[in-house]
């Protein structure tokens, strides 16, 4: 005699349907965009482009963040040394085994030395696709960085152009900064919720809506956001636990694979705040409307962007804006969780570390890499962690 | 019965970059006393004749740490560093340094450095160089100036990217030395100094060009680091780099003329067996080890690209006094590390083509990813289009724990070897 599986709740459902899109390697959902707009779609590697540039000139931007847990990697590896992080072999991997067939072209932003060399690599690889690396501004004034970048969104619009997609069109560009600013609001809207009630969210679950929102178009995911805020107001199942918050950071370009974030959960651990798909809240406001838009789209970038690791901090006080956040989220400590190898992290990790000190918020650090399958070790870790949180942080 | 350690073999340019570079060490050691200020750098991008025109001295953490790797003691100082908490996956260069610094900033010659007056971050072709400064701004408090240099990204320099390289020499980095050195900005004295410059470009080419030659009297990579010391680092546009340049060109004419290999560690290379060109920069713990296997099997390396991240001038580049910002920028825009995948490859093939070489040898060093990341792609396109077949070692910058001699003297002796074969039609 069998027994039928309960019928999954509209929660479920949605969530299924989320780690379904984020998961789907041969991007069937970009397929199918492009089927229906006749639009291209460009992929880029993670941490920041300006999207809203792309979306005005009908183009896709599609959020590549390796293969995760499900990808095995053949010739991927014969690429790469032992001592390089995991997520540009996964890349290179999904590139040659047809996966990232339905992308028109790749952008590289400047995140560290790996993908900047990617980006060449990429050109060599795929001779017949666009391939851009996108050098983002360390300077930070806007008559240096701002002009200089500016002029690269001039060339990034140019090179879409000559692939295919529409002229730079500044009326197209205000519609698409509106659009985005109401995503990255519906986003932030998220993380407040769960900063309030962190049962309610958890991140487990926002996670896998993050990562489709990689690969959809913005109105779609906008409309997901919406309907997934609207779940979680409605399910009145979820209850407090005694857990501790906690801030995870590091994680910001190769992710960790989802079991690990479940395994940080199910160790007592409430992530109140994280570094993941990072280009969701990588500007902080709106992007103003008024004005040239092409001009505010630049300024945003070096005026409202996070602290990361992977931009310089001049004259703000190194780690000062991670303790914000700690004290924004009311997270009772910190886990440092970046992957093997990652060179912006763990540079970053021992001046960030003495920042989170001198404050007095307690800290754990371990590794990963995308395709991490034991979690025993990081699990009694995080159990520990959050453990002497409860017991000694006074809360 | 003890045996005593066998004399090292040096030629006389050898000798004299060793006491001009001592001779800077201990000019900043003596710094404090005699109020001379200084601005710490990198070697690629490096804007030496900018800060000589300000009466600075120039602080290269790079040769620090390759010169603690060198003296044996960046095994101690790494572990220091690691110990305050830094990353074993990260750039050894960078905790070798930090190692040295809580040590009490001892340098080669035994002298303690003084304090970065300045940290100048040129951002050329190493993200790591990024984090490097933050942490030392950190450690010392010292002020800091960004120079942030775009990546060739596309094989080319535009306009718009020399344009802001130019801005911020302009309104940020002059303004920043000006501070430091009491002294105000002065055109004429920088041409003056990049004059100078051209002059020992002119030369330091030409010696490495002269690889060309059968023998080669030169070895282009072990023996190269010591050319390009003075010019890579303090010496660029001073006196005294023209006439170390000069000097050492009329050693190497007087070695071709003579029809003599180069001069390594153990003297006189008898037999010029195999041409390689090496790309990747070497091990410096074990320098004298690394070269001697190369010197056992008669190889010569006849070009290099790691004589290059201190920049490419073997293509045309001059110091043009006539645009002193301009040319600073395209001097830093220009660099190895700075260029490409593509055009990194194109180097090597073409390397491999005018230097005549039997083949190409890739040290990929664990502590750069910005010359290591893809290399493999770089051995396998280069052997496509050149036909030569190409090695590939692995090890480290200063980290000994990543030098694995008898490993290395394998696969080198192996793909010697490869190479006879190829040579007798054998496949």
């Amino acid at each position: 005699m069998s027994t039928a599986a309960p019928p999954l709740s509209a929660r479920q459902q949605f969530l299924r349907r989320a780690e379904d899109c984020y998961r789907d390697y041969s991007l069937q959902s970009v397929q199918d965009w492009k089927a229906a707009t006749g639009g291209l779609a460009i992929g880029y590697m993670p941490i920041y482009i300006p999207r809203e540039l792309l979306h005005s000139q009908g183009v896709l931007p599609v959020g590549l963040m390796g293969g995760g847990d499900d990808l095995e990697i053949i010739r991927g590896d014969a690429y790469y040394q032992s001592y390089i992080c995991h997520i540009p072999r996964s890349t290179i991997e999904l590139g040659l085994n047809g996966s990232l067939d339905p992308l028109d072209g790749m952008l590289f932003p400047a995140i560290c030395d790996v993908i900047r060399n990617l980006s060449g690599m990429w050109k060599l690889l795929f001779p017949d696709k666009f391939a851009m690396y996108l050098d983002v501004p360390q300077d930070f004034h806007r008559l240096r960085g701002g002009r200089f970048w500016r002029q690269e969104l001039e060339q990034l619009a140019s090179q879409l152009t000559a692939c295919g997609a529409r002229p730079y069109d500044p009326d197209a560009l205000r519609e698409s900064l509106a659009l985005y600013n109401t995503n990255r609001r519906l986003v932030q809207a998220l993380y407040d919720l769960r900063i309030r009630e962190p049962w309610r969210v958890p991140t487990s679950e926002l996670y896998p809506l993050l990562r489709a929102g990689m690969v959809l178009p913005v109105e779609t995911f906008t409309s997901w956001l919406e309907e997934f805020y609207q779940l979680l107001l409605a399910d009145d199942t979820c209850r407090p636990m005694d857990q501790a918050r906690v801030l995870l950071t590091g994680s910001f370009c190769e992710q960790p694979p989802l079991g690990l974030i479940r395994t940080l959960e199910r160790a007592g651990c409430y992530i109140v705040d994280d570094d993941f798909a990072i280009i969701h809240r990588w500007l902080q406001h709106d992007i103003p409307l008024e004005g040239d838009p092409l001009e505010n789209l630049a300024n945003a970038f070096l005026e409202d962007a996070m602290a990361s690791p992977t931009r310089y901090i001049d004259e703000a006080v190194k780690g000062a804006e991670l303790v914000q956040r700690v004290q924004a989220s009311r997270a009772e400590g910190v886990l440092f969780c970046a992957p093997s190898f990652c060179d912006p992290a763990l540079l970053d990790q021992p001046m960030t570390v003495a920042a989170i000190e001198a404050a007095g918020i307690p800290w754990t650090a371990f590794k990963y890499s995308e395709n991490t399958g034991q979690f025993q070790v990081i699990r009694e870790q995080a159990g520990t962690f959050a453990d002497a949180l409860k017991l000694w942080s006074g809360h | 019965m003890s045996t005593s350690p066998p004399v090292v073999q040096k030629d006389s340019s050898q000798i004299r970059q060793k006491e001009m570079i001592a001779a800077h060490f201990h000019r900043l050691a003596l710094s404090p006393e005699t109020g001379e200020n200084n601005v710490y750098t990198f070697v690629p991008g490096n804007l030496t004749e900018l800060i000589r025109a300000f009466d600075l001295l120039p602080v290269l953490p790079e040769i620090n740490a390759l010169q603690s790797g060198m003296r044996g003691k960046s095994r101690e100082y790494i572990a220091l560093a690691e110990k305050a908490g830094h990353s074993e996956d990260v750039c050894t260069y960078v905790k070798c340094d930090l190692g040295m610094m809580k040590s009490g900033n001892i340098g080669p010659t035994g002298e303690r450095l003084p304090d970065p007056d300045l940290l100048l971050l040129s951002y050329t072709g190493c993200f790591t160089f990024l984090k490097w400064f933050e942490i030392l701004q950190q450690e010392y408090k010292a002020p800091v100036v960004m120079l942030h240099v775009p990546y060739q990204g596309d094989g080319t320099i535009t306009p718009h990217m020399r344009d802001y390289v130019v801005e911020q020499l302009r309104d940020k980095v002059i303004p920043a030395l000006e501070e430091i050195s009491g002294q105000a900005y002065d055109e004429a004295k920088l041409k003056g100094l990049l004059a100078r410059s051209r002059q020992a470009e002119d030369d330091l080419v030409w010696v490495l060009q002269s690889a060309r030659h059968r023998p080669s009297p030169i070895d282009a990579y072990f023996g190269a680091v010591y050319y390009v010391g003075p010019i890579f680092s303090a010496f660029r546009g001073t006196e005294e780099a023209v006439g170390y340049y000069r000097a050492l060109r009329e050693e190497v004419e007087e070695r071709m003329a003579a029809g003599l290999g180069p001069v390594t560690p153990e003297g006189q290379l008898a037999e010029e067996r195999y041409r390689v060109v090496v790309e990747g920069p070497p091990n410096w713990t074990s320098f004298r080890e690394f070269w001697q296997m190369f010197v056992d099997e008669g190889a010569v390396v006849v070009a290099s690209t790691y004589t290059k991240v201190g920049g490419t001038y073997d293509f045309g580049f001059r110091h043009d006094p006539e645009h002193p910002l301009e040319t600073l920028a395209d001097y830093c825009l220009g660099c190895y590390t700075n260029l490409n995948f593509p055009s990194r490859i194109d180097m090597l093939c073409r390397y491999i083509e005018e230097y005549q070489a039997d083949g190409f040898l890739i040290n990929s060093v664990k502590s750069c990813n910005s010359f290591s990341a893809g290399q493999l792609l770089i051995l396998r396109e280069v052997e496509r289009r050149t036909g030569r077949p190409g090695g590939f070692i692995e090890s480290d910058l200063v980290d000994p724990r990543y030098f694995s001699p008898a490993n290395i003297k394998n696969r080198l002796e192996s793909y010697f070897q490869m190479l006879d074969q190829k040579r007798s039609g054998g496949h």
